[in-house]
């Protein structure tokens, strides 16, 4: 029981951390019918963005870690989103009239572009960071002194999420940008008929999901204390299967599907063999593509007549 | 609203659209006034949607000119994008296949054609995101523009349904009164009356006349019903094969012989059934008000 709890926390702080990774795919799916495929490789530069931005600040002599931890969240969101909305703009938004399979190669090519590129750059060896935020609470203990904790940091990654997902929900369903996105959803050429920006409109959508899947990269850095350029891939495929998974195309089953995939993947690694816990996550996959492909929350779709 | 002073809203010149070797609309040109109901009519691929894509910047033509009169200034709207030819010259139109959004609710669907308004209004988002006043404001106005429509065609009582979940004809009066959330100075339906039974199209013919007298804008129509086309219109312009064949008040094209021609063919005017006959207004008594 109290392994169980555990692995549920671990499986949680993962979770979130695929969720906010998941949002920036099946918002984009949603958008323009697009698997972003280097969406994995946003997530990886955003986690790169995070180590420099935190090497630079402690460079300049910022010690102190609440704003440390600030300045590299709004930093890294801000450049991470300048990847996103220029790989739309060059890779992307040329080929919006094209047939569908030349953006997803064209996604393809610059995800291996953009793994290329950072480990050109930042070399091929693991880049560690020194643990910033350490600590934790216990919150039971069993008779053979195995106790169950939550550390300050998985604390600060749900929250964070929680936070980031509630006022993304918030975005989408109050504001003029979330009307037009969901407008833009469902009838892309209505919905510039009455005078919505489509282009902008799905700049946008790449922003927001490049900077969500920013703060994932930060999360991740800040947990493990080490990335290298290839982190991307496996994150990028782990949430992408969270999005089919809740149903691509729905929000809250990005999150959902997130979450689920996080405590699973804990669940398998603590109970079996943790290398087989990918094996797990993919063979999801496989059965949700098969039994239930529009997802648990997904809408099925409806041919058009 | 004949009899004042026309004031020409939108002047089509020379207008081409080829599709390969196909001509879809062939040097047409035509004048829709303010505050008129110009009908476009004619057989089935005379081109009349063509024109109305070429319109809306869903195609760019591939000759003429397509002046758009608005508050002084000229619009061409063959050089503009479609977002731009809704939001700034302020055409707006509605579909022969309904286009809502089927997803979203009958309230959502006429707050989305304020989007321009509103997404001023909220800065980027960041103030809607918050709610501050000025975004309150200008969102309240906009929930009350689409709450006075909604009384108006009468679907007050289902605001918040998913739009695809109404029946036909309220569909496609909710598609008009979207298209006029957008505050267009020209609104052109494609078919609006398709599919609606007598007293439907008989309701949809007094919201168009009620959108022209009102709002006082123009309206351009393509439509088949030809009770509705008589009854309504000012002006008509008749395409066949791509080309204008005919161009006046209704009374007028109703008996021109090119027109009759093109719709009944050259020797069969007698063999036609009366009830097409007496569609057309052709041939019988009571067709002649």
């Amino acid at each position: 029981m109290e392994y169980f709890l555990q692995q549920l926390v671990n499986g949680l702080t993962l979770g979130a951390v695929y969720g906010l990774v998941a949002i920036g795919y099946t918002m984009v799916y949603g958008i323009i019918g697009m698997i972003n495929f280097a969406h994995g490789e946003i997530y990886m530069v955003g986690a790169f963005m995070s180590v420099i931005f935190f090497l630079l600040l402690g460079m300049f002599g910022l010690q102190w870690v609440p704003l440390q931890l600030l300045f590299v969240l709004f930093l890294a969101m801000a450049f991470t989103a300048a990847y996103g909305w220029t790989i739309e703009r060059i890779a992307y938004r040329p080929l919006r009239s094209a047939p569908r399979l030349a953006p997803l190669i064209s996604a393809i090519g610059m995800s291996i572009l953009l793994q290329n590129a950072v480990q050109l750059l930042q070399g091929a060896r693991p880049k560690p960071l020194p643990p910033i935020i350490q600590g934790k609470i216990t919150l039971m203990t069993r008779a053979d002194g195995f106790t169950v904790s939550i550390s300050y940091l998985q604390i600060i990654i749900i929250v964070v999420t929680v936070a980031l997902m509630a006022g993304f929900t918030l975005m989408i369903q109050r504001t003029a940008l979330g009307r037009a996105q969901r407008a833009c959803q469902q009838d892309r050429k209505m919905a510039e008929l009455l005078g919505v920006d489509v282009d902008r409109t799905i700049s946008l959508t790449f922003v927001i999901g490049a900077s969500l899947a920013a703060v994932a990269g930060l999360m991740v850095v800040l947990y493990y204390g080490v990335i290298d350029f290839f982190i991307g891939f496996v994150a990028g495929i782990k949430a992408f299967t969270a999005a089919v998974l809740g149903g691509i195309g729905s929000l809250p089953g990005a999150m959902l599907g997130g979450l689920i995939i996080g405590i699973i993947e804990a669940m398998w690694a603590g109970y079996f063999k943790s290398e087989l816990g990918e094996v797990a996550v993919f063979s999801i996959l496989v059965l949700v593509l098969i039994f239930r492909p529009s997802g648990l929350l997904g809408r099925p779709e409806i041919e058009k007549v | 609203m004949s009899g004042g002073a026309r004031t020409p809203l939108l002047t089509v010149e020379h207008l081409s659209m080829r599709f390969g070797g196909l001509v879809a609309v062939d040097d047409v040109g035509f004048t829709a006034y303010d505050r008129e109901i110009t009908a476009v009519i004619g057989p089935n691929g005379a081109g009349k949607t063509t024109l109305f894509n070429c319109l809306t910047g869903f195609y760019k033509p591939t000759a003429g000119r397509l002046a758009l009169a608005r508050g002084g200034g000229t619009f061409l709207l063959e050089r503009m994008p479609a977002h731009l030819i809704a939001r700034r010259a302020g055409v707006a139109r509605t579909f022969q296949n309904i286009r809502l959004f089927a997803g979203m609710s009958v309230l959502e669907n006429l707050i989305v054609a304020q989007h321009n308004r509103l997404q001023a209004a909220s800065g980027w988002s960041i103030k809607g995101m918050f709610g501050l006043p000025s975004y309150r404001a200008a969102e309240r106005e906009a929930l009350e523009k689409a709450k006075a429509w909604l009384e108006r065609i009468r679907l007050t009582r289902r605001a918040d349904e998913p739009a695809g979940d109404l029946p036909y004809g309220d569909q496609r009066r909710l598609e008009i009164a979207r298209a006029m959330c957008t505050d267009p100075v020209l609104l052109c339906l494609d078919e609006p009356a398709a599919g609606l039974n007598p007293r439907e199209s008989s309701e949809l013919a007094e919201l168009l006349q009620d959108i022209r007298d009102s709002a006082r804008i123009g309206v351009l129509l393509i439509e088949h019903d030809m009770s509705v086309v008589m009854r309504i219109s000012d002006h008509v312009v008749v395409l066949d094969y791509g080309r204008k064949i005919a161009d006046g008040p209704p009374d007028a094209v109703r008996d021109d012989p090119a027109v009759i021609k093109a719709y009944l063919g050259e020797d069969d005017e007698d063999e036609l059934p009366p009830e097409v006959a007496a569609d057309l207004g052709v041939g019988t008594a009571e067709g002649r008000p």
